[in-house]
């Protein structure tokens, strides 16, 4: 069992393109439920449009890729609109429903032959990306250093979304301080005592879902940048909880639990797998317990064994404060 | 209800008994959808290709003039057929591209039949009718309540649960998945296939059993399933004062934890129930149901009936609604609140697990159906009202009717949105659904 290789690909994967679109993703979770205390579950939703904003744009419409960007960003925040206007009145409970069942009603409409013409059908779209890729200074196939293992698109994309996601991260750190921020953790807190002193709970709470959600719409187009595609597949509800975990695996509410969560979550996923495969690959597991195509199956397992633990165990996750998040009905 | 679900197996075990003797195979039908006189035509020169479950080729046949194409097989299984869409005559096309391969299931000593529907025109994604008749609006109807009926089983438990304990329980389909895969268990592989000792004992020990002893077992073993989830888990986290949203958040990673180990268990493809695959159905004035849905639909009402029965003279069941109503006048009242969640736990269970029975059998049984009918079955619960049970079910026959009657106007693959969407406008409209009351939306 090659313990090196292992290594090498869990740190690679750590600052890779899984984790860095995560983290950003994960910031707009955080804006929504850590700071806010909404229960947004369809964030895949944001990050999809985003994708098939920049997507549609450049490669169905022919428009100007930086036009395209912007037009990711336009989709998410509709999206936080349409979502926020039936069920920001209501109780968390429904607004968790009401955005997963969106996010499942937007990826099923992408997916769909009927809209094939505009989002690529199940095959999602293509040929956007080489407009951003032509600024790429990193010319050869892969680089190799120290622990680190990435091909050259990749370092370019990892070397713009890096940065992207500490700016992003100061941002939302500024602002959580500022005094609007600081409405936003009443309406967390308490939602009937921030009304009693005059702030609108409903138009502030709007006002997050829309930030966070934009967030997300980032984390979209970055993916589809990296990978050069939009593929409906890839937007699953399942997304959506697992950047839950990583943003609980962090800490709720917290400045750095993004990054940190998301890191976290891509590397002990990578390492799950490569010991897995490893001890296959040795023999070590009797093959009636599991074969190489079940190391995929027994890791998600492990995922959501390991959120339901941390939830009960562990809820603040490794850098939260129990006291300032006791998760709660509100 | 027992004695009751016992009555039908007597009358299902004839037809569980007619298997003839001879040879299997698969047999494919090519029909055409004629909306001008609203017949189906058989179509003739088809090229259809048969594979084995690994995907090795068998053979490949064209269709004769009864639209029919078929092959021997050595022995039963699961096979794939797969239609070629470049030998479709012109004019026609398959409503869904997706669909040029389907699995059947094909028994010993029997031809099973997969039917591939045609429709006139270009295919865009689904059956969208050229026109609606009356025929199948009324047809559409029936499919409607029946989903309704079946999703209805796993929707009063998620809404009595969430009444009892303001838990919205995400991995509450995962006991509709478990129902299917448990009857399927007993009635496919049976007991001495895990234990080999116990071939020989009588009935459930021994091998493979009919599909209602293994829907006996699903309900028990569901109603077990249910007790352990609020015995080993929710119970213990209720009295460390774990919150609600992270009860929630747990119940996402025990759904995730356990649809992967289904498929660890039980792998990717898609089965079915012996012996009830392929179907004749039988006409009842203008609309077509086959026997076994007929069976299926009776069983669903019956236990429905006997749910709202349990509901309104028992006095568990008054204790359940009254816990379900106001937690803490149930409680100053004397009743053991507890106690009460613990059976709202095991009765919902149950019945998920005989609603996924009866999905099991209508359709495919795979490992991942939890994820696709969960989303279902809250727009059920939210329509109806969260934390009614009556609301429940007539939000799922709501939700069933929109499913199936929204092709009328939409590609078969959007179906799912109608009723997605309907829940969303019902939220903007009447939060507190149809038959809730305002106060619970709080």
């Amino acid at each position: 069992m090659n313990w090196g290789s292992i290594l090498e690909q869990t740190i690679s994967q750590a600052f890779g393109v899984n984790a860095m679109v995560f983290a950003m993703a994960v910031i707009g979770l955080n804006v929504h439920f850590g700071y806010t205390g909404l229960l947004n579950f369809g964030q895949i939703g944001f990050v999809a449009l985003g994708g098939y904003g920049l997507g549609m744009s450049i490669t169905i419409f022919g428009w100007n890729p930086w036009l395209g960007i912007l037009m990711g960003l336009v989709y998410a925040l509709i999206f936080a609109l349409l979502l926020g206007v039936p069920t920001l009145r209501l109780r968390g409970d429904y607004l968790a429903i009401v955005t997963i069942a969106a996010s499942e009603v937007l990826r099923i409409l992408v997916r769909s032959t009927t809209l094939a013409e505009w989002t690529g059908g199940n095959t999602g779209i293509t040929g956007f990306a080489n407009a951003f890729y032509q600024f790429n200074p990193f010319t050869e196939r892969v680089y190799d250093f120290g622990p680190f293992f990435f091909t050259g698109p990749n370092l370019f994309i990892l070397s713009i979304g890096w940065p992207l996601v500490l700016l992003v991260t100061f941002l939302v750190w500024q602002l959580m301080r500022s005094p609007w921020g600081r409405v936003v953790k009443a309406i967390r807190e308490d939602e009937d005592a921030a009304r009693a002193l005059g702030k609108n709970a409903y138009w502030y709470k709007m006002q997050s879902l829309m930030l966070g959600g934009v967030i997300g719409g980032l984390a979209g187009i970055l993916l589809a940048i990296a990978n050069s595609t939009v593929q409906p597949d890839y937007f699953v509800p399942v997304q959506t909880f697992f950047m839950w975990t990583a943003l609980i695996l962090g800490g709720v509410g917290r400045v750095w639990s993004p990054i940190v969560g998301s890191m976290l979550f891509w590397g002990l996923l990578t390492v799950t797998d490569g010991v897995l495969r490893g001890f296959e690959a040795e023999g070590w597991v009797p093959r009636w317990l599991m074969n190489a195509s079940q190391v995929g199956q027994i890791r998600f397992m492990l995922v959501g064994l390991g959120l339901a633990l941390l939830m009960i165990y562990r809820p603040q996750g490794l850098f939260g404060s129990r006291e300032e998040m006791m998760l709660d009905a509100r | 209800m027992l004695l009751l679900a016992a009555a039908f197996a007597l009358w299902l075990i004839p037809s569980v008994g007619m298997a003839q003797e001879g040879e299997q195979g698969v047999r494919a039908r090519v029909l055409a959808d004629d909306s001008a006189t609203d017949e189906r035509e058989p179509v003739e020169g088809v090229a259809v290709r048969f594979f084995d479950q690994g995907g090795a080729e068998l053979g490949s046949e064209v269709t004769d003039a009864e639209g029919i194409a078929e092959i021997p097989l050595p022995s039963p299984g699961i096979y794939q057929v797969e239609i070629d869409p470049a030998t479709i005559p012109e004019g026609l096309s398959l409503p869904n591209a997706d669909e040029v391969r389907r699995e059947a299931n094909v028994q010993a000593g029997r031809f099973a039949t997969v039917i591939f529907q045609l429709v006139v025109g270009e295919g865009d994604g689904g059956a969208r009718g050229t026109d609606i008749t009356l025929r199948r609006v009324l047809q559409l109807s029936v499919d409607g309540v029946k989903l309704g009926l079946f999703l209805g089983m796993a929707a009063i438990g998620l809404s009595l649960i969430f009444g009892t304990t303001g838990l919205v329980n995400f991995a509450h389909a995962e006991l509709v998945t478990w129902g299917m895969l448990v009857a399927y268990f007993f009635n496919v592989l049976g007991l001495s296939s895990l234990f080999g000792f116990t071939a020989g004992w009588p009935w459930i020990l021994n091998g493979p059993v009919d599909l209602i002893s293994a829907a006996l077992m699903a309900v028990l073993l569901g109603g077990l399933l249910g007790w352990a989830a609020d015995a080993g888990v929710f119970a213990r986290l209720r009295r460390r004062g774990t919150g609600l949203i992270a009860q929630m958040v747990i119940t996402i990673g025990l759904s995730i934890l356990i649809r992967y180990i289904y498929l660890y268990m039980f792998g990717g493809t898609g089965r079915f129930f012996r012996s009830y695959a392929g179907q004749q159905a039988i006409a009842i004035g203008p609309i077509a149901v086959t026997y076994k849905d007929m069976i299926a639909m009776t069983v669903a009402l019956v236990a429905l009936i006997g749910v709202g029965l349990t509901l309104q003279l028992t006095r568990a069941g008054r204790a359940m609604r009254a816990v379900s109503d106001d937690r803490d006048l149930a409680e100053s009242s004397g009743i053991d609140v507890q106690r009460v969640i613990r059976w709202v736990w095991v009765a919902g269970a149950a019945l998920a697990a005989l609603g996924g029975v009866l999905l099991g059998q209508s359709d495919v049984i795979r490992w991942d159906v939890g994820s696709q009918i969960l989303l279902l079955l809250f727009a059920g619960v939210i329509l109806g009202g969260l934390g009614t049970a009556y609301g429940a079910l007539v939000g799922s026959i709501l939700v069933g009717l929109g499913i199936q009657l929204s092709t009328l106007f939409l590609a078969s693959e959007l179906r799912s949105i109608g009723a997605l969407m309907l829940m969303i406008v019902i939220l903007l409209i009447r939060p507190q659904g149809i038959m809730g009351r305002k106060e619970r939306v709080g």
